[in-house]
């Protein structure tokens, strides 16, 4: 199940930068159990990021992100109150999304 | 199978998402980064000093290796990010619309002493540039 995102954003400067964590085991599909069995790989594909209803990143992600992925990104513009989403979909359709306004 | 599960669990999710970005399996599948390259449509990258890759030298733990990437090439609208020598090469690609700075601070899973490359497109032209890391332990397997 999808575990719970954390998210800051920040307005300095004229730049708003959004701080967002998740929390995801992005296995690899390399890893062994302690059993020896390989771990199926499970992790976050797509991450979107949108200031007030409008997609500013869109990011493709593979297996190779560490796990519970923490980003930075950097957005021209918005202002304090501004409404920041964020959300993920991984390889198994499962997905999550947080919200904040710009700090 | 995986794929499979993907495209039943998609199927289910359709309403909700509609809307659901691709994700680009030839590019993330390729297992050099020549393949990678060219899966994202950037075979041919012209070497710019004006992509900056923040990262350690020498990263102990390749299961967390901080990477901080800048574009100050005008007009780059995504990013991408390559491990040269990891199993996968292709770890993440961004693109930046409506007022996003070409910028993106990310961790990633390094396996072994490896070239990073971070490849800019900008209104088509690739542009690129590479650090290496130093890994002391990897961080791919168990």
């Amino acid at each position: 199940m999808a575990g719970p995102m954390k998210m800051r954003a920040t307005s300095q400067g004229g730049v708003t930068e959004i701080r967002v964590l998740m929390t995801h085991p992005m296995e690899t599909g390399q890893r062994k159990d302690p059993e020896g069995k390989l771990v199926p790989v499970h992790f976050i594909q797509n991450v979107t990021v949108k200031l007030n209803g409008k997609t500013v990143v869109d990011g493709q992600i593979s297996q190779a992100v560490s796990r519970n992925p923490v980003f930075t990104f950097r957005v021209k513009g918005g202002a304090k109150g501004d409404k920041v989403e964020v959300s993920w979909v991984d390889n198994h359709g499962d997905t999550n999304q947080t919200e904040a306004a710009v700090a | 199978m995986l794929a499979g599960a993907g495209v039943v669990a998609a199927g289910l999710l359709a309403p909700l998402h509609a809307l659901a970005a691709t994700w680009n399996k030839e590019a993330f599948g390729a297992k050099s980064a020549a393949d990678a390259l060219k899966g994202i449509g950037a075979a041919d990258s012209a070497p710019s000093q004006d992509i900056v890759i923040e990262a350690p030298e020498i990263a102990e733990n390749g299961a967390v290796v901080p990477i901080e990437i800048t574009s100050n090439v005008p007009g780059t609208r995504s990013l991408a990010v390559v491990v040269e020598k990891n199993p996968f090469p292709l770890v993440a690609k961004f693109d930046f619309q409506e007022g996003a700075l070409p910028y993106v601070k990310v961790n990633v899973k390094m396996g072994e002493t490896s070239d990073v490359r971070v490849v800019a497109d900008a209104g088509g032209k690739h542009y690129s540039a590479s650090k290496n890391i130093k890994i002391t332990i990897g961080g791919c397997g168990g």
